[in-house]
């Protein structure tokens, strides 16, 4: 049926995709635990991804948390509950927004960044350059990123926490009239160590899908400026779906009784 | 050929989904010698390159380097053959992110494993053989011009003392004043160092001034191969067209049916 021959390509596609994506990722690990390591560019990189990231990071989860405490301020005061705002902030900052929200945000400036150097140097021959000065290209390029991101987006995450419950606060005390004793009190007093781990592996998680996708998209990238835009438009897009599926399947494993 | 070829294609096959870039390419390339690979765009002069280079796989046919196959080489064989290659790449391909003595002494430091600062000295010691001052050392590779930017890229190739040396198009993009300039370079690196030479240009001027031996590539295979000093007497009619440049001949034909 002609109907049905579309539907099946894409599907075939995507399988290949995945399977790229999959052989790729099982590149990666396998250089991750095999020297040599280049520490140098695994540093350097984590000053791009993580320190030039904090303050987009920052601005979100402070923003996040603000809106946070006064839309569930607004919410609960129905049903007399204004007590839990600070409660429900801390624990949507550690559990969901602050990993979400830092995961998205990088990906957006980070993974296109790579996607776009990577690429750049896929298409002016840089990579066949490296390959013909005996460095592993996966090594030299792919592993410092996604080392970088693994160990940066958790401590992001981490300062995003703090900053979007410093939100909630300011909010809390200065617009809804908290105290700010009780605020703090309410904060810590049903925050559970597995709201805050599970937020950082999943920040983990994240930063392993966000590097890994700008580098594969990067490193396929064909096609001059035009094929180093669209790979750089896929590394964003395709990390962003991946961490909000990472994001359930994640949840599900923390958390579904 | 008196000597075993530095380096043997026999055979040769690549192609692209139905598109047969290279259909049975055969060449040598003997110690010592500068070979030339010319012929029109798409022919498949850097295709062949690749495969040499072990960038591209062939689909069909030998390579060896010193006698050892290449299309079947483990990774420590193949990371022997390029530990004594350097490759001056079309667009010199330096990286953005490293300075000029950092890119002139990559090999050096992350091949060999030399010391940066030991390095760096051999790497000003190398722009100084291409014509360039220590002044550009600490520069970006982005702020020099395109013949700057080939003479590092060249640099870059001789820095490791290579046993062989690749040229992709190495005039291409620089104007023809500053291509005699590189050319020349070519020759005197090539020769200082004892190096083979594997050259693809489409530049007769250039062909002739860096090679002993020109091969022609046409339709994947190697169409003619002799001498420099044989190039104006072949009665080839492919070869005559090629370095005449006539619009009409046996190769402007072929291309109408493209």
């Amino acid at each position: 049926m002609p109907i049905f021959a579309p539907v099946g390509h894409i599907f075939l596609t995507f399988l290949a995709l995945v399977g790229r994506v999959t052989v790729f990722a099982g590149r990666t690990v396998g250089h991750m635990v095999t020297p040599p390591i280049y520490f140098r560019l695994i540093f350097k990189q984590m000053r791009e991804i993580g320190y030039f990231s904090l303050p987009v990071v920052a601005m979100t989860t402070l923003f996040a948390g603000m809106v946070l405490a006064l839309q569930s301020y607004s919410g609960f005061s129905r049903f007399s509950a204004e007590s839990a705002v600070a409660t429900v902030v801390v624990i949507s900052m550690t559990r969901e927004l602050g990993p979400v929200l830092a995961g998205l945000m990088v990906a957006g400036r980070v993974g296109a960044a790579i996607a776009a150097e990577i690429g750049t140097m896929r298409v002016t021959e840089q990579i066949d350059a490296l390959v013909t000065l005996s460095t592993n290209p996966f090594k030299y390029l792919v592993v410092p990123r996604v080392i970088a991101g693994l160990i940066t987006l958790p401590v992001l995450v981490l300062i995003g926490d703090i900053i979007g419950v410093l939100g909630g606060y300011l909010v809390g005390v200065n617009k809804l009239g908290f105290n700010d004793g009780s605020y703090i009190r309410n904060t810590f007093q049903y925050l559970e160590q597995l709201d805050v781990v599970s937020g950082l592996v999943k920040a983990a998680v994240f930063g392993f899908i966000i590097t890994l996708m700008g580098c594969y998209h990067g490193y396929h990238s064909r096609g001059g400026a035009q094929g180093v835009g669209q790979a750089t438009t896929n590394a964003v897009v395709s990390s962003s779906i991946l961490i909000l599926i990472s994001n359930y399947i994640v949840t599900e494993l923390f958390f579904s009784r | 050929m008196t000597s075993p070829a530095k380096i043997s294609l026999r055979n040769v096959h690549k192609a692209f989904g139905p598109k047969q870039v290279l259909q049975g390419v055969d060449l040598d390339v003997a110690p010592g010698e500068s070979v030339a690979i010319i012929g029109g765009s798409g022919t498949g002069k850097s295709v062949t390159l690749k495969c040499v280079l072990g960038l591209l796989n062939p689909d069909q046919g030998s390579i060896t380097v010193d006698g050892v196959e290449m299309t079947d080489a483990s990774q420590a064989e193949r990371d022997a053959m390029l530990a004594k290659t350097g490759v001056l790449f079309q667009g010199a391909a330096l990286f953005d992110s490293l300075s000029v003595w950092q890119n002139v002494a990559f090999g050096l430091i992350e091949g060999r494993g030399m010391k940066p600062r030991d390095a760096r000295d051999v790497a000003i010691a190398r722009l100084a053989d291409v014509g360039l001052g220590p002044e550009i050392a600490n520069m970006s590779p982005a702020s020099l011009s395109g013949g700057m930017q080939k003479r590092v890229g060249l640099a870059r190739a001789i820095a490791t003392e290579p046993e062989i040396l690749f040229f992709d198009e190495p005039t291409t993009g620089i104007d023809p004043i500053m291509g005699d300039i590189i050319n020349d370079l070519i020759v005197k690196c090539t020769r200082e160092l004892g190096a083979s030479a594997m050259t693809i240009t489409h530049d007769m001027a250039s062909a002739r001034k860096i090679a002993d031996r020109v091969a022609m590539l046409y339709q994947g295979k190697i169409i003619w191969d002799g001498p420099v000093s044989e190039i104006d007497q072949s009665d080839n009619p492919y070869l005559k067209q090629f370095v005449a440049g006539d619009i009409e001949g046996p190769l402007e034909l072929d291309l109408k049916h493209l």
